[in-house]
């Protein structure tokens, strides 16, 4: 069937912000088909709220919206761009529940336009469990015993036939929130009441635990024609019990005979035509008693998703641009296999190597949550590692994981890990389960018996005790003789031995390994992912390293130099596994990177270990590297391309750690010198600098020991802001008060920075924080974008919400900020990205640092002025000049920008919301407006926390905020809000004539606040923390406003902004504009001149 | 396992490509035609599977043995290949019906198995270079030498190898239930999930050696012939192919693989050895008469030569989307119809399996005509 001709225009739906569930994966997958039905001559409208993404870029659709993504949003999109037809089965659970929505409320009808893909009814029965069960069973395939509840009452009248431990799942949610397993009634009660809450309909699922069998996922794709391909299969390391985004997974699936592949597959063909998914991809889980064999279905997702995206990494086919190609009526058998050119997209991949891909966890950054996994995703990101063998890719993928482990290492000594606690970390599943079992072995447990108490397949744990065994071999030989035999060193490094590792275990450098075995002449092959093992030639240049015979890229190489001669060549390092801190933001940089150096007529390489992401797409880079970012990983691949430049301030800390060593190999560095980059990133220096440039800076020190940090503390005066240098997203980052708090908290700093010293910078209470973006050449500089901060100086950039172009500022202190800006590029010699963070108190201005290099605003900042910052930069990098565009003046948009963080509280039960300077935002969000209330309303519905526009307000403010929290609760009195108030805060508003009802703190009185909230009597509620010990009074009612999903707002200066917007949008009608009609007016009006300083 | 139970192998190629690694445990020197099989699963039926006669079957996923063996996943009642090569054999095997180690069953039937071998160029070699012959030497590793053993060897084309795995003399595969029909099948080879497939659609099937003549054939008065898959060069296997011709007409016919291009040759088609072959458990093809697509499992270095076939006498009915090979052939006249690659799978996809039931609805039909 060809191309329908019956459809012009298609709306595809983003899935917003990153959250923990639903990450960078859907830029992919979305940028996929918006390319793919641009390439098939359709026009493209797109929507997603999140400004760091690909697919947000202009050039990707003919109208970009970034707009808050609600059936209320939608529909004036909808009504603007009247598309045919829309595609909802690419923007992750957010983007099918979007359009489930408009449907349901009769919007697609009213405009005419179709679903595409799966239709309302096909997703209802694959998203619903009780219809999915009943498709399940008609088609004769098992389930687990289960049992529907609508309420509590009918969920534990239910849980009698189903017994204990049990399972909850609610209906229609994302990434598994709210469910649970329960052991017994009490925590059943508990996990229930959660689900129910969650769930959009209402519903839990509860069943029978199908806890420790094991689990295996599979990629299918149907066409029109109704032709089934299986993509890719998965198996989970872990057993069924924790979520398969928590699990260490496997492609291809391991330990199954081809009797129960394909038993499994017939299963999947079968699901997907009964559940009715006309075209498109979908994941359907399973699981495997692990005694018996027998086989259940878990669930299936009727559209892309993050299995899907590692399924399209996996096999190198690539699953959403197909995807798109069938919702618009092609045939399996009539898309081409970019990779083979000859071959068609009907088929099933085959691969010849091991894909391992561990999970990324940040439970450092909660310290009060349990890093313990279940059925709720906690992890934040993830890499993937390819291998010729298991081995080989579990100790890749733990090398790209930056956990700083070199791979299945002994970080800890397993002699003095006691027992116990070995056998409890191998019986709870959590983020560190991998090294235990490591620690068992070594302990001298049997494979059988850490088999048992970990439940994860005899054929993982004995893949790792073939690790551990030639780990003492090594050592054995090590002690023996002193150095290793070329074979023993070949044979490690087949098993994924890192050189880090090996220098470890040979108690030599990571260097003198390397010039070892290059010396005997082992050094790493490429191999290609070309999705059929050889079986046809392949075009397209997806490369893993690993230790065999011949080298691909090495041939495609000498080959293309005979037939093209030499051509330029640029390597960018990506970001790795997401993390908070290290996001999209990053990809999006490297990918923009890529792109503009093709444009300019380079190779482009990308190396990066992330499988989220659109720099692993094999069509972003000339070349793709699927690699850890490590020393050797990165030197293994400059040997083979012998770049011309690298680009490393792009990725994010990640290469920036590396670029010091890079440079020392040899390897050509471009953009920012690594000496300007430490100059910027070593405290010592960069504060004599500032000295010498007599700009402000708050009062500082460096320390490295205790005893330093303690003494330069108090000639400084608390509070202080005390962190170690050369860590990303404020880690181990706190204001401090008092030294007792600063004693207790120093260990913690000291084991994050390694050696390296510790920071202790005067803190600025009340200050106004202030992000700038800018580009350079060497020469001229551009302030691309400045960026006033909502929330005042003490939270970190990453989490607070910020408006571009400032709202508040003086013209002076704007040109004080640029004054500054423009002299620190000069003074660094800054060629590319440089970001500053001020702090402005009163008129005067300090710098707080300057970071040469990508920042996690400048999507933000190229979205909302349209000039694309990373590209501009690369070229520069490349040899360009600022005077070679022409760049508008960012400061005279006719709009406001507004970035909001989206935080991961919900995910982790027992953590408190306040914001800190330590990172805790998984995402962003973008509001845009002609005026700064609507924009920033409209930032809040992005971030899911949309403002009431009536009923009550719940206030309790600290001491400090108690000042000005009258100007606040007047104007929401005025706009005729109900008010309460803790008595402190209802005293100071009565005193200012303020009509309020006293409520109390959540556990004194009847008339609480936790129980007006849970009674849906309070619809905001504004509570700024004070000291310590007060704060966890109100922490009960900040936990019980993220279930309830009531906007909690923390700080006073959030409050004023939420009070501008809920004045703007009672006032004013919200209205919608694509990115291409905001640039086209700027662009009209407001293209400057360069100015000879470039300033702009 | 450490390097001292580790016998060092290698494998050299007719071309004079040489491959090192090493033996799990059967020592010694072992030869025949090297193919690659993509098939990520399966490797206990590809090893028994009759059709790998004479050959070394190198695999290209890396990781062979996860499951062991056991005692259903049988498509003969031994071991075929030559030689079986890997990345790596599994030392610990996991899954529920496994009874023992792949390593322990290829010891034990002394089948040299060789791992550590830089399979994917290697697989590389072949696609560009093609199927060839190959030596697997833990004794000895003088090129010139394993070179004159190889070029001693007899080639594939022309190698009647059906004579070495057909049945000594007639057997019965029962029905599952109550007998239905009575199926003639000629065992050039015949892997026993089409037995069990005919079985379980009520089929009795009545397996012939490849000597069996149209008369010891019709004298069991059968519902349909059947024509089973087998190594070696179909050309050379000329009495089949005499028997097939005379069965033309009498009785319904279906064909799989060898079967396929034995039934071409009866209709007057030439065929050819394709350069590599197809070994595997993803290929596409389209059922041209159906318009359907299955992925199928293939397993054939020769292929019926479209261009030779009457246009008048029989067509092609099935085509491989990879190559556009043919895959499946129809009689314009009579009901019969042979299918190049495997739909009675094991291992691979079940996506073909329909064609076992247009048999029997061929033999319905033909009952009803007669």
């Amino acid at each position: 069937m060809p191309k329908r001709t019956d459809l012009k225009k298609i709306l595809i739906i983003g899935a917003g912000p990153i959250v923990i569930g639903q990450a960078c994966e859907f830029d992919y997958s979305g940028s996929q088909a918006c390319k793919a039905l641009k390439e098939e001559g359709f026009s493209v409208v797109l929507v997603n709220s999140n400004p760091a993404t690909i697919m947000t870029d202009p050039g990707l659709a003919d109208a970009t919206y970034i707009e808050p993504l609600t059936p209320e949003f939608l529909e004036y999109i909808i009504r603007k761009e009247r598309p045919d037809a829309i595609l909802p089965t690419l923007g992750g659970q957010t983007g099918l529940n979007l359009a489930m929505q408009l449907y349901e409320q009769g919007i697609l009808e009213k405009y005419g336009v179709q679903m595409l893909g799966a239709k309302h009814d096909v997703i209802k029965k694959a998203e619903d469990r009780s219809e999915f069960k009943q498709a399940v069973l008609k088609v004769g395939l098992d389930v687990p015993k289960s049992v529907f509840a609508h309420n509590l009452q009918e969920a534990k009248k239910a849980v009698e036939t189903i017994g204990f431990p049990c399972i909850v799942r609610p209906s229609f949610t994302l990434g598994g929130t709210g469910g649970g397993i329960a052991p017994d009634m009490e925590e059943f009660e508990r996990v229930a009441a959660l689900g129910i809450a969650s769930s959009m309909i209402r519903e839990i699922l509860i069943e029978e635990s199908i806890e420790g069998w094991k689990e295996y996922e599979l990629e299918v794709m149907r066409d029109a024609a109704d032709n089934v391909v299986i993509i890719c299969s998965i198996e989970n390391m872990d057993p069924l019990g924790v979520h398969t985004g928590d699990s260490i997974t496997v492609a291809p699936a391991q330990t199954l005979t081809d009797v129960e592949y394909q038993k499994m597959r017939d299963a999947a063909i079968r699901l997907i035509r009964e559940i009715g998914v006309e075209t498109g991809g979908s994941n359907i889980q399973f699981a495997v008693h692990p005694q018996n064999g027998r086989m259940v279905v878990i669930e299936m997702n009727p559209r892309v998703s993050r299995s899907s995206a590692l399924a399209s990494k996996a096999t190198g086919f690539p699953i959403a641009k197909f995807a798109a190609k069938l919702a618009v009526g092609y045939t399996l058998d009539e898309i081409q296999n970019d990779i083979t050119r000859e071959t068609p997209a009907c088929f099933e991949p085959t691969i010849d190597y091991c894909v391992v891909k561990i999970p990324r966890f940040t439970f450092e950054k909660f310290p009060e949550a349990k890093d313990i996994l279940g059925v709720q995703m906690k992890s934040v990101g993830e890499t993937m590692a390819i291998g010729r063998t298991f081995k080989e890719a579990l100790q890749k993928g733990l090398m790209g994981l930056e956990i700083d482990h070199a791979g299945l290492d002994n970080k800890q000594d397993h002699r003095y890990i006691e027992d116990e606690k070995i056998r409890l970390r191998l019986k709870e599943p959590n983020a560190s389960r991998v090294f235990y079992l490591k620690y068992a072995l070594q302990k001298g447990m049997t494979v059988d018996e850490v088999a048992a108490l970990s439940r994860i397949d005899v054929w993982f744990i004995d893949q790792i005790a073939q690790i551990l065994e030639l780990e003492d071999e090594i050592k054995a030989a090590v002690t023996a003789g002193g150095t290793l035999s070329p074979s023993l060193l070949r044979r490690a490094k087949e098993n994924g031995f890192s050189d880090a590792q090996l220098a470890e275990m040979t108690d030599r450098s990571e260097k003198d390994v390397r010039a070892l075995r290059k010396e005997l002449g082992i050094v790493a092959t490429f191999k290609l992912v070309d999705t059929c093992a050889a079986e046809f030639e392949a075009y397209t240049p997806y490369y893993y390293s690993t230790y065999e015979t011949e080298d691909e890229a090495l041939l495609n190489e000498q080959k293309r130099l005979a037939q093209e001669g030499p051509k330029k060549k640029i390597m960018i390092l990506g970001g790795g596994p997401n993390r908070i801190g290290q996001g999209i933001e990053f990809d999006y940089c490297c990918c923009h990177a890529s792109f503009a150096l093709k444009d300019m007529g380079f190779e482009t390489i990308m190396v990066n270990s992330n499988p989220e992401t659109v720099s692993t797409d094999y069509d972003t880079s000339d070349r793709l590297y699927f690699e850890p970012l490590t020393f050797e990983d990165v030197m293994n691949v400059v040997d083979v391309e012998k770049p011309d430049g690298v680009i490393v301030q792009f990725g994010g800390q990640t290469p920036l750690n590396l670029a010091r060593r890079l440079q020392q190999a040899g390897v050509p560095i471009i953009g920012t010198s690594v000496d300007s980059i430490d100059l910027a990133e070593n405290r010592e220096r960069f504060a004599a600098l500032i000295n010498e440039l007599k700009i402000d800076q708050p009062a500082n020190a460096c320390a490295t020991t205790k005893e330093e940090t303690l003494a330069a503390a108090g000639s400084i005066g608390y509070p202080v802001l005390v962190r170690p240098s050369y860590v990303l997203g404020g880690r181990a980052m706190r204001i401090v008060y008092d030294e007792g708090f600063l004693k207790e908290f120093l260990d913690e700093v000291h084991s994050v920075s390694r050696g390296h010293p510790v920071l202790i910078d005067k803190f600025l209470e009340d200050a106004q924080e202030v992000d700038v973006d800018a580009i350079a050449d060497g020469k001229d500089v551009y302030v691309a974008g400045i960026m006033e901060h909502i929330e005042n100086a003490g939270i970190h950039s990453g989490d607070s919400a910020c408006v571009l172009p400032p709202h508040t500022l003086s013209e002076s202190v704007v040109a004080v900020i640029k004054d500054h800006t423009v002299r620190l590029a000069k003074v660094l010699n800054v060629v590319g990205l440089l970001n500053i963070q001020f702090a402005v108190k009163g008129s005067r201005v300090y710098v707080l640092e300057v970071n040469p290099r990508a920042s996690r605003t400048a999507p933000f900042v190229s979205k909302a002025t349209g000039v694309p910052l990373a590209k501009v930069a690369a070229q520069i990098m490349a040899g360009k000049k600022l005077g070679d565009f022409d760049l508008p003046d960012p400061g005279k948009l006719k709009y406001v920008c507004v970035k909001e963080s989206v935080l991961p509280f919900s995910r982790f039960s027992g953590v408190d919301i306040i914001l800190g300077p330590e990172m805790k935002s998984t995402g962003e969000v973008m509001g845009i407006a002609p005026a700064f209330g609507v924009a920033f309303a409209k930032s809040q519905i992005c971030a899911g926390q949309a403002l009431p526009q009536v009923g009550s307000v719940f206030i309790s403010v600290n001491e400090a905020d108690k000042r000005q929290v009258a100007c606040v609760a007047r104007k929401l009195e005025g706009l005729g809000f109900k008010l309460f108030a803790t008595k402190g805060t209802a005293e100071v508003l009565r005193a200012d004539g303020i009509a309020v009802t006293v409520a109390d703190k959540h556990d004194e009185g009847e008339n609480n606040a936790l129980t007006l909230l849970k009674k849906d009597e309070i619809n905001l509620i504004i509570n700024t923390p004070s000291g310590s010990k007060s704060q966890s009074d109100m922490r009960v009612l900040r936990a019980a406003a993220i279930l309830h999903n009531i906007p909690c707002i923390t700080t006073l200066q959030g409050a004023w902004a939420a009070v501008n917007g809920i004045e703007a949008s009672i006032k004013d009608e919200f209205t919608v504009e694509s990115l291409q009609n905001l640039y086209r007016r700027v662009g009209a009006t407001h293209r400057v001149a360069r100015t000879a300083a470039g300033a702009g | 396992m450490s390097p001292e139970y580790m016998k060092e192998a290698i494998l050299y190629l007719q071309d004079g490509a040489a491959f090192r690694g090493h033996v799990l445990g059967q020592t010694g020197e072992t030869a025949g035609e090297a193919v690659f099989n993509t098939a990520m699963t399966g490797y206990q039926e590809i090893l028994t599977d009759p059709s790998y006669t004479g050959q070394i079957v190198v695999m290209t996923y890396p990781l062979i043995g996860n499951t062991g063996v056991n005692n259903d996943d049988v498509e003969s009642d031994k071991i075929h290949v030559k030689g079986f090569v890997a990345k790596e054999f599994c030392r610990r095997p996991s899954n529920w019906r496994a009874t023992k180690s792949l390593t322990e069953y290829l010891n034990k039937n002394k089948i040299m198995a060789m791992e550590g071998v830089d399979t994917r160029a290697l697989t590389r070699h072949l696609r560009v270079a093609g199927a060839m012959k190959a030596i697997i030497s833990t004794q000895d590793f003088d090129p010139k030498s394993l070179q004159a053993k190889l070029d001693a060897l007899p080639s594939m084309e022309g190698a009647d190898l059906v004579r070495e795995v057909t049945t000594p003399k007639k057997y019965v595969w029962k029905a599952k239930g109550p007998r239905r029909y009575k199926i003639a099948a000629i065992d050039c080879g015949i892997k026993w999930n089409i037995l069990r497939i005919f079985a379980d659609l009520g089929c009795e099937t009545h397996v012939f050696p490849a000597t069996a003549t149209i008369k010891d054939i019709l004298a069991i008065k059968p519902d349909g012939l059947f024509l089973s898959n087998g190594p070696g060069d179909p050309a050379v296997v000329t009495h089949v192919i005499d028997t097939v011709k005379q069965s033309i007409g009498k009785l319904p016919v279906f064909g799989i693989c060898l079967g396929n291009q034995i039934l071409g040759l009866a209709l007057g088609a030439k065929t050819y050895k394709l350069k590599f072959g197809h070994h595997g458990a993803n290929h596409p093809v389209k059922d041209l008469e159906g318009q359907r697509i299955g992925i199928t499992s293939q397993n054939h270095g020769f292929c019926v030569d479209t261009k030779s076939l009457d246009p008048a006498q029989a067509e092609v009915i099935h085509t491989n989307l990879n190559d556009h090979t043919s895959e499946g052939l129809r009689h314009k006249k009579f009901p019969v119809f042979s299918i190049q690659y495997h739909p009675e799978a094991s291992p691979g996809p079940h996506d073909a399996r329909y064609l076992f039931k247009q048999f029997i609805d061929t033999i319905d039909a033909n009952k009803t005509h007669a």
